[in-house]
C-alpha cells in the first residue's frame, strides 16, 4: 500500500478536469430564497404532464360512470360499443372480473372490526355512488372511446341512496353495502392520555362552565388544476409494465398495484412525471390506474385515460365531510378542565386507500395548544352513496383545527372574555416545552406568545377593535369582525411506531441517496415525490449546505420507481421534515467517508482534517487541502485510496423520525360583512407562522399563500352539494366555487422560528399550515362580526345567502335544503340545561337552530 | 375538414373532425402539448393561447373556427436566438415568463401556461393596471397552488418592465445568508 500522496495522479486528474477544481463554494444556502430550478419548463410549457405523454400506438381507455347513486346492475351489454369505429375493447367488470384483483386497498383499518368492504375497480353487482364505473371502452382516440360508452347498455334496478349520515345510522336505513348488515364502518374510540372527562367535569361541581357546539365540516373537492391520467406501457411478453401516473406517490401505488393485481412488484416501474397539484387527492390507488394495467396486460397495447374535470369531481376523492359534536369545560375563570368531541366522518361508498384514517389523524389534533386535564374523542365512520373521502390538504387536521378553535371563541363569548386572553391564559408557555399533550403527544418546541405578539402588532388588533366598536356604536350598515386562530399541527408524518400502533399499513420514513458524479457534481436522488413543492430546488439548497457544492451543481431524481427506488412519497407535509432529513442525513455519510479519503490523500491523521466550505484542510496547515470535488474525482479514479476501501462516496440514509413536529402560528382575520346584502369581504388577514428552521423563504411563503388559499375557501366559498338521489348538484367547475383572484385578498405574512429539536435541520413542515389554520380565522371573524345581532354560528361556506338569513333570523330551511343544525348549548353548575339542539340552543342561536 | 393554422411560427394544414375542439387539435395533432386542460367548462383557463394576438380558451373553440388563424402557444412565446428557435436552451425568455418565476407565481405550474398567456394579453390592454385590474383581469384563470399574490406580482412587475420602467424586484436573495446554527 502506498501511503503517499500520488500529487501527480491528482495533479493530471485535475488539469484534465478543470470543472473539478474550479467550483467556489457557494455557502449559507440554508435559508436562502434560491430561484426555483423546475419553474424553467414550467414556464416555457416544456413539461411532462402524464396526457402529454403518447406512445407508439396508444389507445384511449374511457370509463363508463353510474348516473344512479344507488342500484343494483342488472346487466352491462358492451356489444354495441364493440361494432363502433375505431374501438379496440369494451369490458364490464364481470368481464374483468378474474384479473382486476379482488378488492382495491384500505391500507389503514383503524379498528380491527372495521367493515372494509369489497371495492372492484369496475362494479360488478351494484353501483353505490354516482360516478362508480361500469365498464370501459378502448378506443383509437379519446373521441371514439367517448362516442363508444354512449353504446353501453346498463340496465338498473334502482335502490334508495344515503346521502345522510345520521340517516344512514337510523334504525332500518337503506344499506349502502347489504352484506356489511350496517352502514356504521367503524367506531374509534380515544379516551386521551389524561383524566376522565365526566369525572372531570362533575368533579368541578359547581365550578365549571361547559360549551356544546355542532359543527359541520362541509364536504370539499380538492381540485387540484391538472385532472388525473393514467398512462401503461406493457412489454406484454415480459409481463413487465412502466405505468406513468398522476400521483403523489409512484412508490405506495407500485405496491399496492403488486399486491391488487398479482403483478409481481419488480415487474412494475411507476413514474410520477411533472404532476400538477395533488393535495391528497393524488395519494391514492384508484380504479382507472388499475383498470389501465390490466386492460394493458390483457390486450398488450399501451393504454392512456385521462379524466374530466366532471369526472374528477366524481371519481376522485373529495375531502372533510365530518359533523363534530364538540364540548369544552372550563372553570369560571377560563381554566380549560377538559374536551369531549364526539365525530361523525362520511367515508362515502367505498374505503379509499387511508379514507377512515382521516377523521382518526384528526383525534389527537383538537387539544391544539391548550392545557387541560380531560379528553375524550370518538369517531363513528359511515358508509353514504356518496364518491368515497380521503386526504385533502390537512387530513383531520384542519377539521379538528376549525373545531376547538371555533369553540375557544364560543367559550370566551359565554364568559364574556376576550377570546386572545382566553387562549393566552390556557395555551402552553414556551418555558414548559417540551410539552406531554392530553391526547397522548409531546410537543418538542414552540413559542405561541412570539407569534401573537408579532401577529398582533401586524394586524393592528387595538385600531382595529376600536374601529369595530365604532361601527357597532353606529350601526353602521357594514360591520367589522375580527377572527383568531392560534393553530399548531402535526406534521412529518410519521415515525413508523406511532403509525403502527394506529394499525397503519406502513412505516413513515423517507429515503435519500447521495451520488457524487466524478466530474463533482452531485445526483440526489429522494423517496419524496414533487408535485409543485419545489423539492428539485430545496433539496439542492440542504445538499448544497452541507457538502459545500455550488446549489447549481445538485440534480433531484425522484418520482420514478427504477430511478428512485425506495420511498414513502409526499404528504403529510412530510417532505423536508422526513425526506430533507434523510438527505441531510446521507451528506453526512458522504462527508465521513471523503474525509477518510482526503485524509489518506493529504497524509495527514484523519483527526486532523477539518472540513469546511467544501474544502478538507489540514488542521495548521491550510496549503494542504482538497476540495470534495477532487476528492469525488480521486475516488472516482480509486488509484490511491486507503486499503480496502470501496471506491464510492455515495451514500443511503433511510429516515425514521422520532416524533412528529408541532408547526404553529397566530393567524388574525378581519371582515367587513355587508348587513344588507350579507357579502363577506376579507380586509386584513395577517398571519405568522413558526415553522421552525427554513430552508427556502420564498418557497415557504409561496406554500403559506396556497394554503390559505384553501382554507379561506371552505370557510366561504366551497361546498360539494348532493341532493336526496345522490346527485352531485356542483359537478363541475360552473357550480363549484374555487376562489380566483379576486376573491381573495393581499396576505401578510411574517414567521417567527423556534428550531424543531427532534430532527437535526430543526424544520417542521409548512405544506398544510395555512390550510389549517385560516377556515377558523375567517369564521372566528364572520361570527365576531354578526355577534351583537344575536347570532353565535354560521355554517360553511359562509354564503352571503347564508349570512344574510342569519342576520335576519330568517327560520325557514335555507335553499340548500338541508336540515342540519349549527345547534349549541351551554350549561352551567355541570348539569347540562338542555339538550343539544333543544331549548338552550335557541337562546343563543337567533335563527332557532334553523340551517345557516 | 381541412384546417390551415399558424402555431408558433409553422405553418400546418390537417384534416380534422369538425368537432374536434382546439385544445385536442393543439395537442393531439400537432404535438403541441405545453398548454394544458384543466376543465370541460371553459373555467379554468388553463388552455389559453393568442390567436391573433388575443387570449383565447382554446377548449372553447373548434380547430375548424380557428381556420387561417396565427397562434401563439406558450412554447411559443420566447423568442429565438440566432441558432436556436423558440424553443431552443438559448432563446429569451418573454417579460412575463421571467416575472413569473423572479416572483415566485407557479407551484405545480398547471395554471402557468394559461396565466401567462393571459397576461401577455391583459398587459396589451391595459399596459398600467392597479392590483385590483389585475385580479380582475385574471379572473378567467383559475390556480390552486399560489393563493394568486405572487402572480399578482409578477403581473405588476411584467407590466412595468414592457412600459420601460423595470422589473420590480424579485423575492429572491442572490447573496447566501449567514450560516445557520442547527441543533445537533
Ligand atoms: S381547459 Fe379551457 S378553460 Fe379550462
Ligand atoms: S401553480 Fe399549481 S395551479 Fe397554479
Amino acid at each position: 500500500m502506498t501511503e503517499q500522496l500520488d500529487a501527480g495522479l491528482v495533479a493530471q486528474e485535475i488539469a484534465e478536469h478543470p470543472d473539478a477544481l474550479s467550483q467556489p463554494y457557494a455557502g449559507g444556502e440554508l435559508g436562502r430564497g434560491r430561484r426555483r430550478k423546475e419553474d424553467a419548463k414550467l414556464v416555457t410549457g416544456q413539461t411532462n404532464w402524464t396526457d402529454n405523454i403518447t406512445l407508439p400506438g396508444l389507445l384511449h381507455m374511457a370509463v363508463l360512470r353510474s348516473p344512479m347513486a344507488h342500484a343494483t346492475i342488472v346487466s352491462v351489454d358492451v356489444s354495441a360499443a364493440l361494432e363502433m369505429p375505431g374501438v379496440i375493447a369494451a369490458y364490464s367488470g364481470a368481464d374483468l372480473a378474474d384479473v382486476m384483483g379482488a378488492s382495491m386497498p384500505c391500507a389503514w383499518p383503524v379498528t380491527p372490526d372495521m367493515v372494509s368492504p369489497v371495492h372492484t375497480p369496475l362494479a360488478t353487482d351494484a353501483v353505490r355512488y354516482v360516478g362508480d364505473g361500469v365498464a370501459v371502452v378502448i378506443a383509437r382516440d379519446r373521441y371514439a372511446a367517448a362516442d363508444a360508452l354512449e353504446a353501453i347498455a346498463v340496465e338498473y334496478d334502482q335502490l334508495p341512496a344515503v346521502v345522510d349520515m345520521e340517516v344512514a345510522l337510523a334504525e332500518g336505513a337503506p344499506l349502502v353495502h347489504e352484506s356489511a348488515g350496517t352502514n356504521k364502518c367503524f367506531v374509534f374510540d380515544f379516551p386521551g392520555a389524561g383524566a376522565d372527562y365526566a369525572e372531570t367535569v362533575s368533579a368541578a361541581g359547581d365550578d365549571v362552565v361547559v360549551v356544546k357546539r355542532r359543527f359541520i365540516q362541509q364536504r370539499l373537492l380538492p381540485t387540484p388544476m391538472e385532472p388525473r391520467g393514467v398512462v401503461v406501457a406493457p412489454i406484454a411478453a415480459a409481463d413487465e409494465f412502466t405505468m406513468y401516473s398522476t400521483t403523489q406517490i409512484p412508490h405506495i401505488l407500485r405496491v399496492m398495484l403488486a399486491l391488487t393485481t398479482g403483478i409481481p412488484e419488480h415487474k412494475l416501474r411507476v413514474v410520477a412525471p411533472d404532476v400538477g397539484g395533488g393535495f391528497g387527492a393524488k395519494l391514492n390507488v384508484y380504479a382507472e390506474e388499475i383498470l389501465a394495467l390490466v386492460v394493458a396486460r390483457k390486450l398488450g397495447r399501451p393504454i392512456k385515460w385521462t379524466e374530466s374535470r366532471s369526472e374528477n369531481y366524481q371519481a376522485t376523492t373529495h375531502g372533510r365531510d365530518q359533523i363534530q359534536d364538540i364540548e369544552i369545560a372550563a372553570s369560571k375563570d377560563g381554566t380549560i378542565l377538559g374536551l369531549k368531541v364526539e365525530l361523525l366522518a362520511d367515508m362515502g361508498a367505498y374505503l379509499q386507500l387511508i379514507t377512515p384514517g382521516v377523521p382518526v389523524l384528526g383525534a389527537f389534533m383538537f387539544p391544539a395548544i391548550y392545557k387541560m386535564k380531560a379528553y375524550h374523542f370518538t369517531c363513528t365512520g359511515v358508509f353514504t352513496t356518496k364518491t368515497p373521502t380521503d386526504a385533502y390538504r390537512g387530513a383531520g387536521r384542519p377539521e379538528a383545527t376549525f373545531a376547538i378553535e371555533r369553540i375557544m371563541d364560543e367559550l370566551a363569548a359565554e364568559l364574556g372574555r376576550d377570546p386572545m386572553e382566553l387562549r393566552k391564559q390556557n395555551w402552553i408557555k414556551h418555558e414548559e416545552f417540551p410539552y406531554d399533550m392530553v391526547a397522548g403527544l409531546t410537543y418538542d418546541s414552540g413559542n405561541y406568545e412570539a407569534a401573537t405578539e408579532k401577529a398582533e402588532k401586524m394586524f393592528d388588533m387595538v385600531g382595529l377593535r376600536a374601529e369595530q366598536a365604532r361601527r357597532r356604536e353606529s350601526k353602521d350598515p357594514v360591520q367589522l369582525g375580527i377572527g383568531i386562530s392560534t393553530f399548531t399541527e402535526m406534521c412529518g408524518l410519521a415515525p413508523s411506531r406511532v403509525l403502527g400502533s394506529l394499525s397503519y399499513g406502513a412505516g413513515g420514513w423517507e429515503s435519500a441517496s447521495i451520488r457524487m458524479l466524478p466530474t463533482g457534481k452531485v445526483e440526489v436522488v429522494s423517496g419524496a415525490t414533487p408535485h409543485g413543492q419545489g423539492h428539485h430546488t430545496a433539496w439542492s439548497q440542504i445538499v448544497a449546505d452541507s457538502l459545500g457544492v455550488p446549489f447549481e451543481d445538485v440534480e433531484l431524481i425522484a418520482g420514478d420507481t427504477q430511478s428512485s427506488p425506495k420511498g414513502m412519497d409526499t404528504y403529510g407535509s412530510r417532505s423536508l421534515v422526513v425526506g430533507g432529513v434523510a438527505i441531510h442525513k446521507a451528506t453526512g455519510k458522504v462527508l465521513e467517508k471523503a474525509k477518510r479519503i482526503a485524509a489518506h490523500l493529504l497524509e495527514a491523521a484523519e483527526g486532523d482534517v477539518e472540513f469546511a466550505k467544501g474544502t478538507f484542510t489540514v488542521k495548521g496547515s491550510p496549503e494542504a487541502s482538497l476540495t470534495i470535488q477532487q476528492v469525488a474525482l480521486a475516488t472516482f479514479a480509486a488509484h490511491n485510496l486507503p486499503d480496502g476501501m470501496e471506491p464510492s462516496l455515495d451514500s443511503d440514509y433511510v429516515y425514521d423520525p422520532e416524533n412528529f413536529s408541532y408547526p404553529h402560528g397566530t393567524h388574525l382575520c378581519a371582515v367587513e360583512i355587508d348587513t344588507e346584502t350579507g357579502f363577506t369581504k376579507i380586509r386584513k388577514y395577517v398571519c405568522v407562522d413558526d415553522i421552525g428552521k427554513i430552508v427556502n423563504p420564498v418557497i415557504v411563503e409561496g406554500q403559506i399563500h396556497g394554503g390559505l388559499a384553501q382554507g379561506i375557501a371552505q370557510a366561504l366559498y366551497e361546498e360539494a352539494v348532493y341532493d336526496a338521489e345522490g346527485n352531485l348538484t356542483t359537478g363541475s367547475l360552473v357550480d363549484y366555487h374555487v376562489p380566483a383572484a379576486p376573491d381573495l385578498p393581499h396576505f401578510d405574512t411574517g414567521r417567527t422560528e423556534t428550531p424543531a429539536t427532534s430532527n437535526p435541520l430543526g424544520v417542521k413542515g409548512v405544506g398544510e399550515a395555512g390550510t389549517i389554520a385560516s377556515t377558523p380565522a375567517v369564521v372566528n371573524a364572520v361570527v365576531d362580526a354578526l355577534r351583537p345581532f344575536g347570532v353565535n354560528d354560521i355554517r360553511m361556506p359562509a354564503t352571503p345567502e347564508r349570512v344574510w338569513r342569519a342576520l335576519h333570523g330568517d327560520g325557514s330551511p335555507s335553499s340548500d335544503g338541508s336540515d342540519r343544525a349549527a345547534a349549541g348549548t351551554i350549561a352551567y353548575g355541570g348539569t347540562s340545561t338542555g339538550s343539544t339542539a333543544g331549548a338552550a340552543a335557541s337562546e343563543t342561536i337567533k335563527s332557532s337552530g334553523s340551517a345557516l | 375538414m381541412r384546417v390551415r393554422m399558424k402555431v408558433d411560427g409553422v405553418q400546418y394544414e390537417d384534416e380534422v373532425e369538425p368537432r374536434k375542439l382546439l385544445t385536442h387539435h393543439l395537442r393531439e395533432g400537432l404535438g403541441r402539448v405545453g398548454t394544458p386542460i384543466g376543465c370541460d367548462t371553459s373555467n379554468c383557463g388553463s388552455c389559453i393561447v393568442l390567436i391573433d394576438g388575443d387570449s383565447v380558451k382554446s377548449c372553447s373553440v373548434l380547430a375548424v373556427q380557428a381556420d387561417g388563424a396565427d397562434i401563439t402557444t406558450i412554447q411559443g412565446l420566447a423568442s429565438g436566438t440566432e441558432g436556436s428557435g423558440t424553443e431552443g436552451s438559448g432563446a429569451q425568455w418573454h417579460p412575463v415568463q421571467r416575472a413569473f418565476q423572479e416572483h415566485h407565481g407557479l407551484q405545480c405550474g398547471y395554471c402557468t401556461p394559461g396565466m401567462i398567456m393571459a397576461t401577455v394579453d391583459l398587459l396589451k390592454r391595459n399596459p398600467n393596471p392597479t392590483e385590483d385590474e389585475v385580479r380582475h383581469g385574471i379572473e378567467g384563470n383559475l390556480c390552486r397552488c399560489t393563493g394568486y399574490q405572487n402572480i399578482v406580482k409578477a403581473v405588476l412587475s411584467a407590466a412595468s418592465e414592457l412600459r420601460g420602467d423595470g422589473p420590480i424586484p424579485g423575492s429572491f436573495q442572490d447573496a447566501p445568508v449567514e450560516k445557520q446554527e442547527v441543533p445537533a
